[in-house]
Parts: structure tokens; C-alpha cells; sequence
């Protein structure tokens, strides 16, 4: 049967899974979006295409599966830039497809032409733009492949208007041919029984444990792993929910927000075991002086990532999926008791976790916004997808959120992108309907996408936003009160803004709190209504988020809470 | 550090871009680079001279190894492989000085590839010390214009950069 080549878009997309599109429509997209009309694909109309790219993004972490955008040409796709960086940072997997102008007049500086191409070279896995009929199939293959395998991340597919009208048979390729790409594989035995044999002359061994478990679905033989080991481990920003917050000797997140075990304990092991993660400088500090004591063993998909940012003394290359299942096997099969030969460095780990938890000093007549975030993950309930935005709000739910689970806690780690909140929700919601999904937001992150508030309420997406809102670009405050002597330069926001006006402009509920006494009842019944909601709750200007270390030095010269509060 | 790496890559629009943004975007410092086609129509191959220590220069590699566009890297050795690049030189030389010139140009193994009334072009290849001697040994006599291809190289025997392919297949054996 022959069809066109926006029919053949959509039929690509059935083959692959999809099952939602996060667009905005234009000029040269509209012969596809004439074909989702026809054939009524499920469709999510943004406000913003920086949403779409944000909103599938959500939608892919919180489900593992591709996400999906579309855009038109020139300002529709330069508008999805944003995301684009902020999942190729996370490393999520997202298929941007973009209306290029046609054929004959590209080169031209024709009406709304963009390189995208050009523009997205740096922060794509992979980009292709497809200007003949013919490429259109075996590249929306290669696109999904190279976008959800190895090492996952966004690829862009750019087509040029004509393709779209050009007749052509519908043969979904089966395999795709790749010459030189690897996607998932397995690395050398001999890496693991170096790391188990490592792990045995160790002292004082550590976990420290990234997005890459996530990614790979592997925090079941993570969990494993810890267990047969028995020792302490903590989490960057990116891992949070791989290891469950009971396990004993977890310390919660680690690096420049992290918490006084975390880091005291990366400072002071022989041996940290890297998972998945990628030494990022918001998690070692100055990076010379970073597990200044330890060898290091380093697991992860990408060549490229071992000794990039430090030194790697036993470095395990290939896919999660392939070694923690072996190295849980192999530290089973050691014929040590592991657990019993770390117990005393974990249970002094555990103790000095236990005397240094993340903490905050409430304060009468205010709500503290840690306080927001204790309540509202209280009464959440368990299989809550946490989302937020970029800031001091994102710290605190880091530290006071505890998240069970992978894919539960959704944060623009790498890029660190405001806005990234509100659109990923509704992803992360669209993608998973049955679970509640909750925002932690600030007063300056939210207005970055509020416009994404109609998307929900047009689309009954049930999202609660709770604005955390002290009238600040709050962490930006926080570093100017510590590092440029209370020059608030450009960092107020005056309090004209009514959010809760705004929301029920869009058709969003909104909810003011603003004492104490009140918090508990107004999370409690917005969380418990039907549809989108935002609660704006006041918070002090002047919170710190603590611990930290400055910027420039060594994890273990951290601000503590205590010394803060002198 | 010198360092030259061969990139065996998909003749593709668009691969030299990425290539060279992936380069320039983490900071890696090229000396010189050359593109061109190989014996099968598909593939070109980039030739690219690269300052760096071993750390450095395994972080390119790997870089360049991730990209879907590169089919292999083969890190060329002073010792094990021959390389050579060109360049062209436009001197002043009129009927006063001309068999000057073309005598130098001859102990340096330089050809004479244009002659005009008042000036001379030459080609000569080598490695930089040779190349800048000349030009050091011509500047008297007026120095036009110089300009130098990138470094190409070879490894010498029956090795070829296609086993760096098998290699790469082996290590990246798809598992779906």
C-alpha cells in the first residue's frame, strides 16, 4: 500500500511503541499533523515546544520508554533546544522530531528555516535530517535505537516538508545497520573479579551509586549487591530511589548539597565503588582532593566516562545489566562474610548519619520549606512520582523526600534547566496515570513554563504543584548572602505575582497557605482532589540550604545546619 | 604532546562538523586536521593532529569512538606508521636570483610547481622542522604566501585501520 510520508511518520511510530506525541503545530509540519487529525494519534498540545521537549522528557524517566516530541521548523524547533540539553545531561532517551522547510529552498534563509541540525550537534546522541523520501523509514528506526540503547539520549530528526507529501511503500525496517555504534554490551569477566577482589582487601568500602542504575532498570542487583556487601552507600541527585532510604548505612545524597556521612564517608573509604554515575563537580567537590584515600572502582556503559573527571584504578566498562548481576553473584560466591568483616565501618557510618541527618530549625508562625516538603512526601502516599524544578526547592526535596523507588523522583540533574518542572510532570503523569504525581517548585521556576498550567488543564492532567514560594530566586539569594556580602543583585522577586490567580486563570485550582497551623490540612485536601492543583505556600526568604560545600572546596569542608545556626 | 589519530568515519554531510564540534566543545586542541575519501565510497577518513597527554588523548578516542557517525580510531605511531603532509610556497624570484632559489629548493627537495616573471611556487612535503627550514632559508628573498594541508598518515605493513573495526565489533556486539 502506498501512503505519504506523514502517514508513514505515524505507522513508524506505532512499530516503535509510541503512544503519545508532546508537539506544537506550523507551517511545515502541518501535512503530519493533517495525519494525526485523520488518524486521531494521541497527541499532548503544549504551550511552548520547550514544554513538549520537557514534557516528553518526564514522560520517558518515569516510564523508560522513548519519549516523543514534535515541532515545526526554525522557532519551533530552536524552542526545543532546552530540552533537548537537559536530557542529553540526564542522558533520557527521546526521539525530537522537527518540520524542516523544503528541499528546494534549504540553504535559502527561507521563512522560518533553522539549522537544527547545526544547533543540536553538541547536545544530541546522534541528529539526522532527512531530505529523500527513501532515508525516511531506516532513519526513524536508527533514531529510536540509538536513542534508547548503550547509553541513552535524545536524537532529532529534522524532515523536510516535502518528504512528508512524497508518496512512498510502507516497509518498516526490521534490524537497523550500524557500523561502529555499540548499544548494549557486555564487557570483560576479568573487570568484575578485579572489582570483587578489590572489594575484598578494602577496609573501609563505599558505594556511590548514579542516574546509570536507573537508566538501566538494574536497582533490583543493585540492592542486591549492597546487601551481599554490606556497605554503606550513598546516591548522587540522579540516583536517588535505586537504593531504598531504610537500607542500613545509606546516606542519602552526596556532593555539594549532600549530607555530613555522605561525604565525610567518601572523604575517609579506601575503596568507593562508582555505579552509574559520572563524577559530575556538584558531586566531588575539587576534584583533586575528591575520595582523596580510595581506590576506585567505576561501573558504566560509556567508555568515555572512565577517567574523564577522575582517576579510575579498577574500571568495569558495559552494561549494568550485564555486570551487577555478576558482581552480586561473585561477592555471593566469595566465601567471605562481607557484611560481618564491614560491620564496624558501616555501623560507625550509619551513627554518624544518624547524628548528622539532614536537618532544619523550625521557626513559630512561619512555614519552614523543608517542612513543605516533610508534609507533602508524608502524605503522598508511597508510589508518589516527586518531580521538581531547579533551585533550593530541589535541594530540599533531595534531602527531605524519601523516595522508595527508581523512576520516582524526576530532576533536571546535569543541566539544571528552571522550568524543567511543570511540563515534566504532566509527562511523567501522561506516562503514568495511575500514580500520583507531585511538583515541588519555587516562585522563580514555576513562571519559566506556567504557561504549561493550560496544557493541564485542557488535558485533565492531574498534577499538584506545590510552589515553595519566598519571593527569591532563592538559591542565587543563597549565594550571594554567603559569597558577595548580601548583594541581592537581580534575585527578588517583589510579590506582585498572585500564582493562585494564575493558576485559575489557566483552569488550575489554586490554594494560598500561609501559616503553619494551615499546612497540613490545605497539602492534605489538594493532594486528595481530583485534577491539577497548585498550592502556593509562603516560606521565609532567608533558608539556607545546608550542608554545602563551597564552591572550590573539599567535600569534607562542608557548612553544617549547626555551625550555620550559631 | 603530538598525537595523531586516524578516524575512520560514514561519508556522510555532516560528520566533519560533528567532528570537529565534539573537538572544540571539550576543549581538545587541534593541530591540524585532512578529510578525504578512501578506497570504498562510503567512508572517509579524518586525519587529526592533536596536542595532549596519554590521559587526554584516551578521552578523544573514546569521544570519538561514542559517535555514531565513526566507524574506527587508530592512534598513529611516530615509529610504526608514515605520515606526510604538504605545503605550498610563494616566493619573490626574478631573473636576478632565480637558480638561487631553485638551488636551495633542490637540497630541500621542494618542486617547482609555478613560474612567473617575478615569482615562484613550490610543493614540498616533509615534516614541520624540514618545511619551516625552508621557509626560513627563502625568507630573503621575499616569502609570499604558505600554506599546509593537514598531516595524513599510514601504519606501515599489512595492518590496516579495518581491524580496529573487527575489534569495535567485538566489544560492541549488540545484544538485542
Amino acid at each position: 500500500m502506498r501512503i505519504n510520508g506523514a502517514q508513514a511518520v505515524l505507522e513508524s511510530l506505532k512499530q516503535e511503541g509510541v503512544d503519545v506525541i508532546f508537539g506544537y503545530p506550523g507551517g511545515v509540519v502541518l501535512p503530519l499533523y493533517d495525519e494525526i487529525y485523520k488518524m486521531k494519534f494521541p497527541h499532548i498540545l503544549v504551550r511552548h515546544e520547550q514544554g513538549a521537549a520537557l514534557a516528553a522528557d518526564g514522560y520517558a524517566r518515569a516510564t523508560g520508554e522513548v519519549g516523543v516530541c514534535l515541532s515545526t521548523s526554525g522557532p519551533g524547533c530552536t524552542n526545543l533546544v532546552t530540552g533537548i540539553a537537559t536530557a542529553y545531561m540526564d542522558s533520557i532517551p527521546l526521539v525530537c522530531f522537527t518540520g524542516q522547510v523544503a528541499t528546494s529552498v534549504i540553504g535559502k534563509d527561507s521563512f522560518q528555516e533553522a539549522d537544527i541540525c547545526g544547533i543540536t550537534t553538541p547536545i544530541t546522541k546522534h541528529n539526522y535530517l532527512v531530505k529523500r523520501p527513501e532515508d525516511l523509514l531506516r532513519t526513524i528506526k536508527e533514531a529510536f535505537f540509538i536513542a534508547r540503547t548503550g547509553r541513552p539520549g535524545p536524537v532529532v530528526v529534522d524532515i523536510a516538508t516535502d518528504v512528508f507529501r512524497a508518496e512512498m511503500d510502507f516497509d518498516y525496517p526490521e534490524e537497523v545497520h550500524l557500523k561502529g555504534y555499540s548499544g548494549l554490551f557486555k564487557g570483560e569477566e576479568c573487570a568484575i573479579d578485579a572489582a570483587v577482589e578489590a572489594l575484598l582487601q578494602a577496609k573501609r568500602p563505599l558505594a556511590f551509586v548514579g542516574g546509570g542504575v536507573t537508566l538501566a532498570d538494574e536497582a533490583e542487583d543493585l540492592r542486591a549487591v549492597i546487601k551481599k556487601a554490606g556497605i554503606p552507600v550513598c546516591s548522587t541527585l540522579m540516583g536517588l530511589g535505586c537504593v531504598d532510604p531504610d537500607t542500613e548505612a545509606y546516606l542519602g545524597m552526596a556532593g555539594m548539597h549532600g549530607s555530613y556521612a555522605a561525604n565525610m564517608a567518601i572523604t575517609g573509604c579506601d575503596l568507593l565503588i562508582g555505579i552509574g554515575v559520572r563524577f559530575d563537580d556538584r558531586v566531588t567537590g575539587v576534584v583533586k582532593e575528591f575520595a582523596p584515600e580510595a581506590k576506585i572502582v567505576h561501573f558504566d556503559i560509556d567508555a568515555a566516562e572512565l577517567n574523564k573527571n577522575v582517576r579510575v584504578d579498577y574500571p568495569v566498562l558495559g552494561d549494568l545489566n550485564w555486570s551487577l548481576p555478576r558482581f552480586a553473584k561473585k561477592l555471593a560466591a566469595c566465601g567471605v562474610d562481607l557484611p560481618a568483616r564491614f560491620a564496624s565501618w558501616r555501623e560507625k557510618i550509619a551513627a554518624m548519619h544518624a547524628s548528622h541527618p539532614f536537618s532544619y530549625q523550625k521557626r513559630n508562625g512561619v512555614i519552614m520549606p523543608q517542612q513543605v516538603i516533610e508534609t507533602a512526601a508524608r502524605l503522598s502516599g508511597d508510589d508518589t512520582i516527586f518531580v521538581t524544578d531547579v533551585g533550593q526547592h530541589q535541594m530540599w526535596a533531595a534531602q527531605f523526600c524519601p523516595v522508595s523507588a527508581p523512576r520516582h523522583f524526576l530532576t533536571s540533574g546535569g543541566l539544571g534547566t528552571m522550568g524543567y518542572g511543570l511540563p515534566a510532570a504532566i509527562g511523567a503523569k501522561i506516562g503514568r496515570p495511575k500514580q500520583k504525581v507531585v511538583l515541588f517548585t519555587g516562585d522563580g521556576s514555576i513562571m519559566m513554563n506556567c504557561q504549561e498550567m493550560a496544557t493541564a488543564a485542557d488535558n485533565g492532567v492531574d498534577v499538584k504543584i506545590v510552589v515553595l514560594h519566598n519571593h527569591l530566586l532563592g538559591m542565587v539569594a543563597q549565594w550571594q548572602r554567603m559569597f558577595y556580602e548580601h548583594h541581592y543583585s537581580q534575585s527578588q522577586l517583589h510579590g506582585h505575582t498572585d500564582l493562585v490567580k494564575l493558576a485559575e486563570a489557566m483552569g488550575v485550582a489554586g490554594v494560598h497557605v500561609e501559616k503553619p497551623e494551615d499546612l497540613e490540612k490545605a497539602l492534605s485536601d489538594a493532594l486528595s482532589r481530583e485534577g491539577a492543583v497548585l498550592i502556593d505556600v509562603m516560606v521565609p526568604e532567608d533558608a539556607d540550604v545546608l550542608p554545602m560545600v563551597p564552591g572550590g572546596k573539599r567535600l569534607d569542608e562542608m557548612i553544617l545546619e549547626q555551625e550555620a545556626a550559631k | 604532546m603530538r598525537n595523531v589519530l586516524s578516524v575512520y568515519v560514514h561519508n556522510q554531510p555532516g560528520v566533519l562538523v560533528r567532528v570537529a564540534s565534539m573537538f572544540s566543545r571539550r576543549e581538545f586542541n587541534i593541530d591540524s586536521l585532512a578529510v578525504g575519501v578512501t578506497q570504498s565510497p562510503e567512508r572517509s577518513r579524518i586525519t587529526v593532529v592533536v596536542q595532549g597527554d596519554e590521559g587526554l588523548v584516551d578521552q578523544m578516542i573514546k569521544q570519538l569512538e561514542k559517535m555514531p557517525d565513526v566507524v574506527a580510531v587508530q592512534r598513529l605511531d611516530k615509529d610504526s606508521a608514515v605520515f606526510r603532509g604538504l605545503t605550498m610556497i610563494k616566493v619573490k624570484a626574478d631573473d636576478t636570483n632565480r637558480l638561487d632559489v631553485l638551488k636551495m629548493a633542490e637540497l630541500f627537495r621542494a618542486h617547482v610547481i609555478d613560474v612567473q616573471k617575478t615569482t615562484l611556487i613550490f610543493e614540498i612535503t616533509g615534516d614541520d622542522d624540514k618545511v619551516t627550514a625552508f621557509v626560513q632559508l627563502l625568507s630573503p628573498y621575499g616569502v609570499l604566501e604558505v600554506i599546509r594541508t593537514g598531516l595524513i598518515g599510514l601504519e606501515r605493513g599489512e595492518h590496516t585501520i579495518k581491524e580496529h573495526c573487527e575489534e569495535r565489533e567485538y566489544y560492541g556486539k549488540n545484544l538485542l
